[in-house]
Formats: C-alpha cells, structure tokens, sequence
C-alpha cells in the first residue's frame, strides 16, 4: 500500500501547518498554480503508522549483521545523534555571523584538528558532503596544483582496476582522462604496468589503501617513488581507513590530498544513502587550493575562511559549510574513542576480518586471495562453487537474507569472479561471527543438496527476487491513480 | 580468535605493513571521554550559541517541523539502513523513496525526479552539466546573476574542468528579476541551457513564460532552480511557457530538514521523460517480485558510478537519503492544504514585516517585482553595524548584501517564515526603527537608486 493509496479527500494532520495564512497577497494571477500538488491526504496516525510499517521492511545494522565489504557497517553511538540533535545546533542559520556560532565552530575546529592528527595531512577542510565529492574535490586540487605551475600536459589519472567506480567517475568530472592499471596475482597493484603508465601526461594516481581487495599495499613506497618521479601526485581514497585508524597515516605513504568518507569510520549511520561527508586534507604543497570554507582559529575565537582568505582553493562545493551534523557526530565519536580507541578500531576490525576469513575458509569457502592478510575485510570467489552446482554468489547473497543476515557485497571488485567481499567492522562480538559462518556452512551444504533452494531465494523477506529487467524497460518512476 | 586465526597477537596480523610506517602517534587526538562527559561537554557548547530569532533566508529557511518528522526518520530501521542495493531487504527505503519520486515530480510538473542529490546548489551544477549532455552540441550555459551566488560559485567550481563555460545574465535594476532585454543579445549563440530560478535569490518572481520560451526558441534547454514551498502557490515549472522547464533543481531543506548550520540538506531534481538517462543519481522504479506482487528496486543503474565507472553520469554515490525520508513524511504529513497554508503564511508574514519596515524613514524596498517570502531592503546606512546592533537584541536581521551585490548599496535581504508572529514582526521594526533613528543622517542622501 503506498501513502497516496490512502489518501482520502480533506482529510489531513491540521495542526502541523499555520492556523491563521493572513490574506495579503502580491503574486500575479497568472503566476498561481491551478491545480494542487498530487500529496496525499491523511492523518498523523496514518503517516506514523505508514512509515513505521515501511521502516520494518528494511534491514538495518540495529535489527541485522551486515557484513557488507567496502561499506563499514558498524554500530554508531546513539550518543553522537543525540549531541547533533541538541537544539540550538539545529536552528542555527548556516549565514547567521560567526560569533553566533562558536561552540559550533570550536567543535569543527577540533574536529579539523583531530583529521590531521590521524591522517598526518598539513590542512583539512570538511567542506565535501560526501566521499565521492571529496574525490572530486582532491582531483580537482590536484589539477589546480599543476595549472598554477604552467604543467598543463598532465591530463591523465591513473587508478588500479580494483577501484571503487566514484575514482575514475571523479577524475572524469575535472576533465581526466583515465588509464587503469592492473592488479597482480596477490592484489597489489601491478608495478610493471604502473611504470609503462607513468609520464609526461601523469597529473596523478588515485589508490585505496588497504585496497578494495582487502589488503595492505606491500609496495606503496614503490608506487610512491615511481608516481612521484614522474612528477605525478598521490590520491589517498579514505574508504578504508577504519582499517588502519592510529597505525599508519596517508602522510607517512607519500599521499599528497586525501579524502575521508567520515560517515562510515567516524559514526554517522547510513540512512538509507546518506548522509555522508567526505572531507579532505592535503600536505603543504596541495593546501592552499583546499574547497571553502575552512575553519579558523586562534585565542579561543573561531571563523570560516572565504574566498578572501584563500585566493588559490578551488572553490565551494555547496551552498553553505558541508554536511554539518554529520561534522559534529564524528567530533563526538573522536572525542569518546580518544587516540586508544581509535588504535582499538584498527586492531578489533583486523581480528574480526581475519577470523571470519579463517573460519569461512575452513567451512570450505575459496578465498581469493590466500597468502594474505585480511585488512579489515576480504573477499571469497565462488567460483568453482558455481561450476560444481550453478549456484552464483547472487544466490548465496540473497540466501543469506533468509538466514537473517544482510547479504555482502556482490560482484564488487569486478575483476574476481563470483566474489563476495565480507566486512564484519569491530563493533560485531565473536557470537555474531559464528553464528554468520553456521549460517554460510548451512548455505554450502543447500547448495549442493538443494541448488534450487538458492536460485530462488529470498523465501522469507517481505517481497522475493525482483524483476529488475522489468523495472528498466517498462520505466514507472512516480505513482499515478489507477 | 587468535588461536583460530594461527597467530599470537593482534599486532601479527599487521605485518604486511612495511614496518617503517607504523606506529605513528596521535599527538592531536585526547583522551577519550565518557558519554556523560562528551554529553555536558556539547551541551555547553550548545548552551554558548544560544536560541536568535531568525530573518535571514537566502537559500535556508527556518520552517516548522512536525514532531513525527524525525521520530520516524532516525528509526534505527531508516537511520542505520545501507544503500537499497539489496532490494528484499530495503523495500521500506525503496518505497519510501518511490513515493518521495512521485511528490517531487506532482510539486514540480515534471514526469520523473531522481531518488536525491547533495543540496541545492550542487544540484543546479548537476542539472548543467546534464544540460550538456542533453544539448550535445553547445558547452556553454546562461546563468542570471538574480541565482543565488554561492550556487553560481558553486556551478563555475562543479563544472569548470570539462571546459563549460557560465555566462552571467544581467538583471534588471527596477525590478529584481532577469533583464529580457538584455537576454537578446545572447541569441543567435549556441546555449546549452539558461537557468531560471524563481522565486530569485532576491525573492522576486521572474517572468519563467517568457525566460522559458526564449530558452527553447533558442534550441536551450529551460532550468528551473525552484523553492518547493513556493511551488505550492505558483504554477510548477512543468507548465512554464509554451513547453514547461526541462529540468527542474532545488534543495529540499524547507521541506523538514533543520536550518543546522547548512546541512546535512537534500537536493532535489526532475525531469521530462525525455532525459532520464541523462540523470545523475539513485533513481527508484516500480517492478513485481517472483510471485507477482508488487515491490521497489534502483532502476537504470547503468547510468551509475558503481556500474559505468568513468563513462557515468556524474561521480555521485552517498548522498542524502535520510533527509529524503524526513522529506517525504514532512509532506505527508502537510499534504496539498497544509503546503498552501505554509506558503501563504510565509508570503503574507514577509509582506508585512516588509511594510513595517518599509513605514521606518529611509527604508525602501529595492525592487519593484513581485515577491514570494523574501525582500531586498534598501537602509539609509550600512548593513553590517545595523545587523550587529539587532544581534545585541537577540535578532539575526537578515543578509548583508554588501560582498556580493556591492551596486545595490545598503541592501539587506530579509525573509520571514510562518514561525514569525505578529509581535515577531512588530519587534523587528521597532528595534529597526530605535537603531535606525539613534544614527545621525540625512535620509534622503543614502536614499540612492542605480538604474
């Protein structure tokens, strides 16, 4: 039932709008609208009862274990909500002076500082609202760099295969063009095909690290001499820093911008989508052409930073400051882990990772990278699963909907086959491990018993396995009255 | 664990990191606090900023929130869900996000909305660079200088490095809306696109049938940055004109979401049918399960990221979908009479704070147009000192214009929402009128007009 289907005429929730519109008016006939806006006309109780209903068909980290590899599903402190939710942080205006704001200001401040702490980076701006425009903001920082310096020729990013799609989507954005460099046999990025790639044309290369693949780059000071003696500049993609929180810094690799996907290491929940915030930070040299605005402070006093102030950034990314709540839900969290807590995330997301490789593997998983470490997640190829009963990792995702866990990711990195990339975060105990690994044993086993059982699941979730091809060619994007 | 996983210590399990880089300090991080100590902490920073009576507008609006809003949206179910990539598990947000789709495409008069972007400015710089697309052949875009300018700033940022270029349009000093007449020496060129944004950032309606009209007579596709809660009493951008927008952009903060120093908001975008694979975004479609019945998926994902790596739409990824969902509940729970209602409290209460401002000796309104819920006013004396002394009175005046409409001389841009009382508006003027009136000046010689 949608919300429009119990729309009944006049009906509607009359005290959440003004009592008394006054009569005055100066818009001109023929700007009015004529017909009202297709909203529906119901009571409080069936809004309250219609989006309840509809938020118990999700799964979600507080009803779910969702392992779901690249994406850092961990628990967040209810506790960060409630600090962003106090409420003259949320009236306040984002124009409203900078001396009406500075308990807000102090906390972005020390948030700014904190970042640079754990990344190593000289300055940070938390302008970006997500990870991706933090990509967009850091290639395009990068571009400034070398225009400022006459280097107009660099017109190409490098990025290993295994990236996240937002990388070379990014680097396209502020007019790149993409070369991909391959990954060998362990996951680490070629060194023989970087070096054919690098050159004259070389702006920069854009690495995660630990990578998509869940490991550590054995040879990132390889990759840094080689980028950087090509006269290149290196992008650190933060998606998984959560994974070496207070043991290694982007700074200490050789990175020159980075940005962090803050929602996802440093406690905003997900939302269904958002909202994230993807700030990003830069050594000396990329500092000063960092997005507007940046926070100031000195003596206790604290200000936004402008276009005066910073003549060289490469601009705004939005209307106002960033994605503030979520600034100060991660200031919160920071402030509650301190730098022991943050080493402790590192540590628990490594061992957690590790041992749910090591005991998927001994239930009869492949794992696709065997003579490594797991990061803070890793990655099993079902590939010989697939030749021996039909069953894709599709199958054995949706499959685990029933057994009520969310599934992994799927088929991401592309280039390992029927792959699925766990990720079980640091906030998950030993018993929820277990009982994920009973569960994917019970999946194997049905899996040669019982194939069909898998190519048809889900079996227990509100709806089954949609029509997807259906949802593209017969386009029905907005509801209309039967 | 460890046992299981064959080593001795947490520590092995990080020896494939080169151990020159490890071990590094954080020096700038303190130690940790309790949540009872991180909670008097924010308290008290939250104490220090304190509670203003608001006027400024400017692209953010202070509007009421019903309390089932936010209850609902931070359920853990919404709050803590991932990215409905696994449609069984996520038909609550999937949904919910088809039913957000179908109220922004009604308000707007457009056929298809997107699922959300980042905010409204970033929208507008998608909405160009999808124009681009579109249009095939021109790089090049009309935006008025009466669009908001951080969201001009904002597009030149976005969409600088793929060799777009942004022609400002002028426009009209008398009346606050873009100049027609200094549109035609733009025709005849190649345009992608002109931007029209209503009600303007000087809250004066623009003539959108005719701006609309000379866009498609000069092979441009029309733009519309809209304020969804005008749209409840102005005709959708879907019927501009002979042929209605083309695309349509704006930020969906009046819409539930709270002022909270700028975000996290939502952008908003929809579309004629015609274009929406050129849409950057999540875009949520209806389907049946195996079974027949009903249910939500992401649709078209082909124009994705994740799927067209450098050949996508746009880079866009996470962006806002919680605030989509207060979105959605916030006009539900209004429906059509309560969205009007709102819109015609917010007009009516600007008018008025307008008059009784404008009744103070020296203060005029800049513009002739006709306004939605905000107002450029021209003082006798500069802005800044006027708003400092209204702030000692616990009351955010406005926006200065100074910096960025410094040929407006002493212009202020003030808005009031419904939230605004009468006693509200009557304290604003009288303040206004006790500051204005302790400053020693002639009236008229400020009083000047640039045409």
């Amino acid at each position: 039932m949608l919300i429009f289907e119990l729309s009944r005429p006049g009906r509607r929730s009359a005290a959440q709008a003004p009592l008394q519109v006054g009569v005055a008016s100066e818009l001109p006939d023929r700007q009015l609208r004529r017909k009202s806006p297709r909203l529906p006309e119901v009571s409080e109780l069936d809004v309250v009862r219609h989006y309840t209903r509809l938020s118990q068909r999700n799964y979600s980290i507080d009803t779910h274990f969702y392992p779901l590899g690249s994406c850092t599903m961990k628990y967040n402190p209810r506790a960060c909500n409630a600090a962003a939710l106090l409420p003259q942080f949320t009236d306040r205006h984002p124009a409203a002076p900078d001396d009406t704001g500075q308990g807000f200001l102090a906390c972005l401040f020390e948030l700014q500082e904190m970042l640079k702490s754990v990344t190593g980076m000289a300055q940070v701006s938390l302008a970006p609202m997500a990870g991706a425009q933090g990509e967009f903001a850091g290639v395009a920082m990068i571009r400034a760099y070398h225009d400022s310096r006459g280097d107009t020729q660099r017109r190409e990013i490098l990025v290993p295969d295994a990236a996240h799609g937002t990388n070379p989507a990014s680097a396209v954005m502020c007019g790149y063009l993409v070369r991909e460099i391959a990954t060998d046999a362990d996951g680490n990025v070629e060194l023989a095909a970087l070096k054919a790639a690098v050159g004259p044309r070389t702006a920069g290369l854009m690495l995660t690290n630990p990578s998509t693949l869940g490991v550590f780059e054995h040879s990132i000071l390889e990759i840094e001499r080689i980028v950087h003696e090509a006269g290149g500049l290196l992008y650190y993609d933060g998606a998984n820093l959560n994974a070496i929180l207070g043991m290694v810094k982007p700074d200490d690799m050789g990175f020159d911008v980075i940005h962090i996907n803050l929602h996802k290491t440093f406690s905003t929940p997900h939302g269904g989508g958002g909202p994230g915030a993807g700030p990003v930070g830069a050594n000396a040299k990329l500092a000063p052409f960092l997005p507007l605005p940046l926070v100031a402070g000195s003596d206790g006093e604290y200000r936004l930073l402008a276009e005066a102030d910073r003549p060289l950034s490469i601009g705004r990314l939005g209307a106002h400051l960033g994605n503030a709540g979520v600034l100060l839900r991660a200031f919160v969290y920071m402030r509650m882990l301190g730098a022991e807590g943050m080493r402790r995330v590192a540590e628990f997301s490594t061992l957690n990772a590790n041992y749910l490789m090591e005991e998927l593997r001994r239930a009869g998983f492949e794992v696709a990278f065997p003579r490594r470490r797991a990061s803070h997640e890793f990655i099993l190829t079902l590939w010989h699963l697939k030749d021996e009963t039909g069953v894709t990792a599709m199958d054995v995702a949706k499959r685990l909907l029933d057994k009520g866990f969310h599934a992994p990711t799927a088929y991401f990195p592309l280039l390992v086959p029927e792959c699925l990339l766990i990720e079980p975060t640091e906030t998950e105990s030993k018993q929820t491990l277990d009982a994920f690994v009973a569960a994917m044993k019970e999946i194997l086993a049905e899996a040669r018993s019982r194939p069909q059982l898998l190519k048809t699941a889900p079996h227990a979730t509100p709806v089954r396995r949609l029509d997807e091809v259906k949802a593209a060619r017969e386009l029905d994007l907005a509801w209309k009255p039967r | 664990m460890l046992a299981a996983i064959g080593v001795d210590s947490i520590e092995a399990l990080f020896d494939e990191i080169p151990r020159e880089l490890r071990g590094g300090t954080l020096a700038g991080v303190p130690a940790a606090l309790s949540e009872m100590e991180i909670a008097r902490l924010m308290h008290g920073r939250a104490e220090r900023d304190g509670h203003w009576l608001n006027f400024i507008g400017a692209g953010a609006y202070e509007h009421h929130i019903p309390a089932a809003v936010w209850q609902i949206a931070t359920r853990g179910e919404f709050y803590s869900a991932y990215t409905p990539y696994q449609a069984e598990a996520s038909q609550g947000t999937l949904q919910l996000l088809y039913e957000y789709q179908t109220m922004i495409a009604s308000l707007t008069g457009l056929e298809v909305s997107n699922a959300s972007l980042y905010d409204g400015a970033s929208a507008l710089a998608e909405a160009v660079l999808m124009a681009v697309r579109c249009h095939k052949s021109a790089r090049r875009v009309l935006v008025p200088a009466s669009v908001h300018p951080v969201w001009r700033r904002v597009v030149r940022t976005l969409v600088r490095n793929q060799g777009i270029e942004v022609v400002e349009v002028p426009y009209n000093a008398a009346s606050g809306h873009t100049d027609l007449d200094a549109l035609a020496r733009y025709a005849g060129r190649d345009h992608a696109a002109l931007v029209i944004p209503q009600p303007n950032f000087f809250g004066v309606l623009e003539p959108v049938d005719e701006l609309t009209d000379w866009a498609h007579a000069a092979g441009a596709l029309a733009i519309a940055a809209v304020n969804p809660i005008a749209l409840a009493l102005l005709r959708p951008p879907g019927e501009w004109g002979g042929g209605g927008a083309d695309i349509v952009v704006g930020d969906g903060q009046p819409l539930g979401v709270p002022l909270a120093s700028g975000g996290p908001y939502c952008g908003f975008m929809a579309c004629r049918r015609d274009w929406v694979r050129q849409m950057p975004g999540r875009i949520v479609g209806a389907t049946v399960d195996a079974e027949g019945r009903p249910g939500y998926t992401l649709t078209l994902q082909a124009r994705e990221q994740h799927i067209r790596r450098a050949k996508a739409t746009s880079n866009i990824c996470t962006n806002q979908g919680l605030m989509v969902a207060a979105v959605a509940i916030h006009l539900a729970l209004l429906g059509p009479e309560g969205m009007t209602r709102v819109a015609r409290a917010c007009h009516a209460n600007t008018l008025k704070l307008v008059s009784g401002l404008t009744a103070i000796r020296g203060v005029t309104r800049a513009f002739s147009g006709a306004l939605f819920h905000e107002a450029v006013l021209r003082l006798p004396v500069p802005v800044a000192p006027v708003l400092r002394a209204l702030e000692g009175q616990g009351l955010l005046g406005g926006l200065d214009l100074r910096q960025d409409f410094p040929e407006l001389g002493h212009a202020l841009l003030v808005c009031a929402t419904e939230t605004k009382t009468d006693a509200d508006l009557a304290g604003y003027a009288g303040h206004l009128a006790r500051i204005l009136g302790k400053r020693s000046r002639p009236a008229a010689s400020a009083h000047r007009r640039r045409t």
